[in-house]
C-alpha cells in the first residue's frame, strides 16, 4: 500500500529532519573541513524548522495513528520533540566553541547527532513494536559513532566500546521481550497488545519473562541501577561536546520509549511492572546518590546525578496514573534542560588546552566570573531540587504521584536521597564561591555561548513562575 | 489610598528586586551598591507603615489578601495574606534587614554588592514565608531562605565556615523534606494547598500523629529544640556578624511561626496528645542549654546557646496550652501563655540581634570573639558599655526590658499549669541572670585586661544606629507591650478556638 499525502501529513516534521539531514550530508561533504559553520547553522535551522512545524498543527488532546499505527502523533510525543529539538540547538550552540577548541569541528557530529535526533523523534512517537525498535536502533548506533568521535583518544575509543557492547546487549534483550509479546498476543501494535492483554488468558510464566526483558531493556536505555554501569563512563570517556547531546534529548526519547511501551502496550499489566520500576527506582535513587559524593571528576559527578534523577522519573512512571506520567514528563523535560546547562557550564569554563571537567577546576569561580557562577548556581541549586527554582516542582509533582500511587516509603526513601544529594550539589556551590582560585585559567566563552547560558540558567528560575503552564501542558497531554 | 495597594506583594518583591538591583550594579562602585541596598530595605520598611495603620486589630481574618493562580493543574496559588500573629513578624524582619546592612556596612570589604544582595533577598523570602496560605509557597519561602544564608556564612564567614554552613543547610534541609511530604499528604486527601483548607480538614488520631512528627521534623530543628540544636552554635560562630543577626533574630521565629501555623492548626489532637514531649524539650532547653550556655568561652556560643534556651520559651508557651485548655478556669490563661510565646519571639528578635551586633562591634576592632582576650573594655568603650548592660538585662528578663515581659506570660501560664513546669522554667531566670551577668562581668567590667583592649575606641556613628535603634525597641516593647499585644490577641484568640475543638468528631 503507498501512503497517501494525508497519511504522511503528521509526519511532516519528521520527513523535513530526514530531508534535512540529508541534505547536510552532502552539503557537509564540501564545506566540512573549510567551512564547517555552515553545517552548524544549517543543523540548527533544521531543528527550528521541524519545531515550527511541529508547532504549526499542535494539537494537544488530538491523537493521530499515521502509517497504519506505526506512528503516533499526540500531545506526548509533540510535546517531547518540541523539547528534543530545544534541547539540541541549545547543545549545538554549546558545542561550537568545544568542537572548535578540540579540532573535532567536523560536519560528522551534526549529520550524527541529527540522525539520532530522527531516531528519537521515531521512538517517542512509535505506536508499534517495530517502529520503536527501528527509532531505537536509529538513536543508538549514532550515539555509538557520537561517543568515538574523537577517534586518537583512546578514553573515548573505550568509552564508545562499553555503550557499543553493552547497548547492543540491551537492544537484544528489549527485542527477545518484544518478540514473546508478540509471541503471546499475535500483534505488533501497541493499542492492539494492550486490548489482548486485558481480556483473556496468557500463559504468566512466559508473560512475566517477557515484561522483565522489557523493562531490563527500557533500564538499560535510561541507565537505572543495576542497568547504569555504562553511564558514568561514558560520560567520562566521551568528549564533552557528546556528553552534552547524550544527558539531554535522549533522556526525553528514553522516557517517551517507556511512556509508549509501559503506560500503553503494557498498561494492563501495570502491578507487575511498576514493582520492577519500584526497584528500579530505589536502587537508582540509593546508589546514584552515594557514588556521586565520591566524585572528583564533574562529569562523573553529574553521570550518577542522571542515574538517581532517572530514580525520580521512574517515581513518577510507577504510579502507573495519568498523573504520575505528566509528572515524568515534567522531570524529564526539566532535567534536560538543566543538564544542557550543567554540561554548557563545562564547555564555557574550558579551552583550547585545558578541560573544566574535574570539580577543583570550578574553585573560586565566583571571585573570577561571579555571573557565570550565579548561573551555575541556578543550575546546580535546581538540579539539587531546592525551591524555588524548577527542580523543586519536579520532584513535588513525582512525590505526590507517589504517595498517591501508595509508595509511601519509596517517597521517604526519594527525599532522604535528596538530601543527601544535597551534599554534592552543596559541595559544587561551596567549591566556587567558598574556595580559593585554583586554577586561573582564562576564561574565553564566545559571546553566543554566554548568551544562551545565561538563558538557560535564568530559566531554571524563570520558570518558577509559569511553571503552572508548562504543569498544565504535560497533565493536558495525558489526559 | 494605600488600602488597595497589593502591599504584600511589594514585601517580598521590594527586597528582591533590590537585590537583583545590586548585583546587577556589581562590586565595581560598593558605595553605590550599599546605598542602594540600604534605600531598598528602607522602602521595604516603609511599606509597614500603611500596613500596620490600615490593619484592623479587631478581627482575626486574614487581611490585605492577594490569590492569583499559579499551578492550576495541583491546586497551588500564590496565595498571601495577614492576620495579627505574622504581622510583627513582618515589621521585625523589616527592621532587622535595614540593620543588617548597616551594620556591615564598612565592615565587609569583600564583594560588598553580594552582601548586601544576598541579605535583601533573605528578607524578601523572610517576610513571604510570615505571608504565605499557601503550603507549598509557604515551603518555596521556608526553602529559599537557605540558599542565601548558606552563601553568606560560607562566603564571609569564619575559618571552620565551611562545615558550619553545610551542617545547617543539610540539617534544616532534612527536616523539611518530611514536612514536605506531610504537606502532600493533606493535598491529596482534601485536594487543596490551601492553608485554611487544611486547618479545616477531619484528619483521623493516626494521621495527625505522622502528621505532627513530619512538622515537628521541620520546626524542632529550625527554631532549634533540643536536641537538634547542635548545627546553631557552629553556624552562629562562623557566619558574619549580620548573618548572626538575621539568624537568631528571625529565622528562628520561622520555626516557632511554623507551630502556630502547621502544627497547632493542622494536628490539634496530636499537639496535645504529644504536648508533654514538647514541653520535656522546651523545659531540657530552658535548663540544660543554660547550663551548657554558662560554660562557654567564645561570645557567640554563649549567645548562641543563650538563644536555643529562650527559644524553649517559646515552644513551652505554645504547648502548655494544651494542659491549660483542659481546664475551664485556666482557659483564659490558654492565651497568655501563647502571647508570652508571641511576645518572647519578638523580644528575642531584637536582644539577640543586638548581642550578635555588640559581639561584633568588639569583633570588628580585635577579631578575637574569647571571653578572655577582653576585659575592662568599660573603660574605653562607655557607650557601648551602656549598651551592652542593657541587652544583657533584657536577655536575662529584667522588668522594664523586652525580654521580661514574654518570660513572665509564661511562667504565668506554666503556673497555672503545674508548679513543677513553672519552677523548672523559672530557673531561666537565675540562670540567665548568671550566664549573662558573668558574661558582661568578664568582658566589660574590671581593669583594661591588655594593651589591645587600652587601645579599643567607642562606638562610632554607624555603630551608634544600630545599637540605639535596637535598644529603642528593647524598652519601648518592655515598657509599653499594649499595642503589641492587642494587634495579636483576636489572631491568637482565634487559634485556641480552633485548636480547642478536636478534629476527630468530623471523620
Amino acid at each position: 500500500m503507498i501512503p497517501t499525502w494525508n497519511d504522511l501529513l503528521p509526519l511532516l516534521p519528521e520527513l523535513f529532519l530526514l530531508s534535512m539531514t540529508s541534505l547536510i550530508l552532502i552539503v557537509g561533504l564540501y564545506t566540512g573541513e573549510r567551512r564547517p559553520s555552515v553545517v552548524h547553522y544549517l543543523a540548527i535551522l533544521t531543528l527550528v524548522g521541524a519545531a515550527a512545524l511541529t508547532l504549526m498543527d499542535f494539537n494537544i488532546v488530538a491523537r493521530t495513528n499515521a502509517l497504519g499505527g506505526m506512528f503516533i502523533r499526540d500531545g506526548i510525543a509533540d510535546i517531547l520533540k518540541l523539547f528534543v529539538y530545544l534541547t539540541s540547538a541549545i547543545v549545538f550552540i554549546y558545542a561550537r566553541f568545544y568542537l572548535r577548541t578540540h579540532q573535532l569541528f567536523v560536519a560528522e557530529y551534526y549529520t550524527l547527532s541529527l540522525f539520532a535526533i530522527l531516531g528519537m523523534c521515531l521512538l517517542i512517537s512509535g505506536g508499534n513494536l517495530l517502529s520503536i525498535y527501528l527509532g531505537l536502533e536509529l538513536m543508538a548506533l549514532s550515539t555509538y559513532a557520537l561517543v568515538a568521535l574523537d577517534r586518537d583518544s583512546t578514553v573515548s575509543g573505550e568509552a564508545a566500546m562499553k555503550y557499543f557492547v553493552l547497548g547492543a546487549l540491551a537492544s537484544g534483550l528489549l527485542l527477545y521481550g518484544m518478540s514473546m509479546l508478540y509471541g503471546i498476543t499475535g500483534s505488533l501494535d501497541l493499542n492492539e497488545i494492550a486490548t489482548r492483554l486485558a481480556s483473556g488468558d496468557h500463559p504468566r510464566v512466559l508473560l512475566a519473562f517477557s515484561v522483565t526483558f522489557i523493562v531490563i531493556g527500557l533500564a538499560f536505555k535510561l541507565g537505572a541501577v543495576p542497568f547504569h554501569m555504562w553511564v558514568p563512563d561514558v560520560y567520562h570517556g566521551a568528549p564533552t561536546a557528546v556528553t552534552l547531546f547524550l544527558s539531554a534529548a535522549p533522556k526525553l526519547a528514553a522516557v517517551g520509549m517507556t511512556f509508549r511501551l509501559l503506560g500503553e502496550g503494557l498498561l494492563p499489566l501495570v502491578n507487575d511492572w511498576s514493582q520492577m520500576l519500584g526497584f528500579l527506582a530505589l536502587m537508582s535513587l540509593l546508589v546514584g546518590n552515594f557514588a556521586a559524593i565520591a566524585q572528583s571528576n564533574l562529569k562523573r559527578l553529574l553521570a550518577y546525578s542522571t542515574i538517581s534523577h532517572v530514580g525520580f522519573v521512574l517515581l513518577g512512571i510507577l504510579a502507573g496514573t495519568d498523573d504520575g506520567m505528566a509528572a515524568a514528563m515534567f522531570y524529564v523535560i526539566t532535567y534536560s534542560l538543566m543538564s544542557t546547562g550543567a554540561f554548557g557550564m563545562i564547555i564555557a569554563l574550558s579551552n583550547a588546552g585545558f578541560e573544566c571537567d574535574r570539580i577543583d577546576d570550578f574553585k573560586g569561580l565566583n571571585a573570577r566570573d561571579p555571573w557565570m557562577a550565579f548561573m551555575m548556581l541556578l543550575i546546580v541549586g535546581s538540579l539539587a531540587g531546592f525551591p524555588p527554582l524548577v527542580g523543586f516542582f519536579a520532584k513535588l509533582y513525582v512525590l505526590e504521584a507517589a504517595v498517591n500511587a501508595g509508595w509511601l516509603w519509596l517517597a521517604v526513601v526519594a527525599v532522604v536521597m535528596a538530601v543527601i544529594g544535597a551534599y554534592y550539589y552543596l559541595r559544587l556551590i561551596k567549591v566556587m564561591y567558598f574556595d580559593e582560585i585554583e586554577h586561573d585559567h582564562a576564561i574565553q566563552t564566545p559571546k553566543d555561548l554566554r548568551v544562551v547560558l545565561a538563558a538557560n540558567g535564568l530559566l531554571q528560575i524563570a520558570l518558577t513562575f509559569f511553571v503552572g503552564s508548562l504543569t498544565a501542558l504535560c497533565v493536558a497531554a495525558w489526559q | 489610598m494605600f488600602a488597595d495597594w497589593p502591599l504584600l506583594s511589594l514585601l517580598v518583591w521590594l527586597p528582591i528586586a533590590g537585590g537583583i538591583a545590586v548585583l546587577t550594579a556589581g562590586d565595581r562602585n560598593a558605595n553605590a551598591a550599599k546605598w542602594m541596598a540600604l534605600i531598598f530595605a528602607l522602602a521595604t520598611l516603609a511599606v509597614c507603615v500603611p500596613l500596620w495603620m490600615y490593619f484592623d486589630q479587631a478581627t482575626s481574618a486574614l487581611q490585605f489578601v492577594e490569590l492569583t493562580p499559579w499551578v492550576a493543574s495541583y491546586n497551588i496559588n500564590y496565595h498571601l495574606g495577614i492576620d495579627g500573629i505574622a504581622l510583627p513578624l513582618l515589621v521585625l524582619t523589616s527592621i532587622i534587614t535595614v540593620l543588617v546592612i548597616i551594620a556591615g556596612w564598612e565592615v565587609i570589604d569583600y564583594k560588598p554588592a553580594q552582601y548586601v544582595a544576598a541579605f535583601l533577598f533573605l528578607g524578601g523570602l523572610m517576610n513571604g514565608v510570615f505571608m504565605a496560605q499557601d503550603a507549598i509557597l509557604f515551603y518555596v519561602f521556608f526553602e529559599g531562605m537557605l540558599i542565601p544564608m548558606f552563601i553568606i556564612i560560607g562566603v564571609w564567614g569564619g575559618p571552620n565556615r565551611v562545615y558550619a554552613t553545610i551542617k545547617f543547610f543539610l540539617y534544616t534541609f532534612l527536616g523539611s523534606v518530611f514536612m514536605l511530604l506531610g504537606l502532600i499528604y493533606l493535598y491529596l486527601k482534601g485536594q487543596s494547598f490551601n492553608l485554611s483548607d487544611m486547618h479545616a480538614m477531619s484528619l483521623s488520631m493516626t494521621e495527625q500523629s505522622w502528621l505532627f512528627f513530619a512538622f515537628l521534623a521541620a520546626f524542632a530543628v529550625k527554631i532549634p529544640m533540643w536536641p537538634v540544636h547542635t548545627w546553631l552554635p557552629d553556624a552562629h560562630v562562623e557566619a558574619p556578624t549580620g548573618g548572626s543577626m538575621v539568624l537568631a533574630a528571625v529565622m528562628l521565629k520561622v520555626g516557632g511561626y511554623g507551630f502556630l501555623r502547621f502544627s497547632l492548626p493542622i494536628a490539634p489532637d496530636a499537639s496535645a496528645e504529644y504536648a508533654w514531649v514538647v514541653i520535656a524539650l522546651s523545659l531540657i532547653a530552658v535548663v540544660y542549654i543554660g547550663f551548657v550556655a554558662l560554660a562557654q568561652e567564645d561570645m557567640k556560643k554563649l549567645i548562641a546557646y543563650s538563644s536555643i534556651s529562650h527559644m524553649g520559651f517559646v515552644t513551652l508557651g505554645l504547648f502548655i496550652a494544651f494542659a491549660l485548655m483542659l481546664d475551664k478556669d485556666a482557659a483564659d490563661m490558654a492565651a497568655v501563655g501563647v502571647q508570652g510565646a508571641m511576645v518572647q519571639m519578638i523580644s528575642h528578635g531584637f536582644v539577640s540581634a543586638a548581642m550578635f551586633g555588640a559581639v561584633g562591634v568588639l569583633y570588628d576592632r580585635m577579631h578575637s570573639r574569647m571571653i578572655s582576650s577582653y576585659g575592662g573594655v568599660v573603660n574605653r568603650m562607655p557607650w557601648f558599655a551602656a549598651f551592652v548592660v542593657l541587652f544583657a538585662m533584657a536577655n536575662c528578663g529584667l522588668p522594664g526590658t523586652s525580654g521580661f515581659v514574654g518570660e513572665f506570660m509564661v511562667i504565668l501560664a506554666a503556673v497555672k499549669a503545674s508548679l513543677a513546669i513553672a519552677f523548672l522554667a523559672g530557673l531561666t531566670l537565675v540562670i540567665g541572670a548568671a550566664y549573662t551577668l558573668w558574661l558582661v562581668k568578664r568582658v566589660i567590667f574590671g581593669d583594661v585586661a591588655n594593651a589591645e583592649v587600652a587601645e579599643l575606641t567607642d562606638l562610632n556613628r554607624r555603630e551608634w544606629i544600630v545599637m540605639s535603634t535596637l535598644a529603642f525597641f528593647v524598652l519601648a516593647i518592655g515598657l509599653w507591650p499594649a499595642p503589641l499585644i492587642e494587634v495579636m490577641q483576636p489572631s491568637i484568640e482565634a487559634l485556641l478556638q480552633h485548636i480547642s475543638q478536636s478534629k476527630l468528631s468530623g471523620i
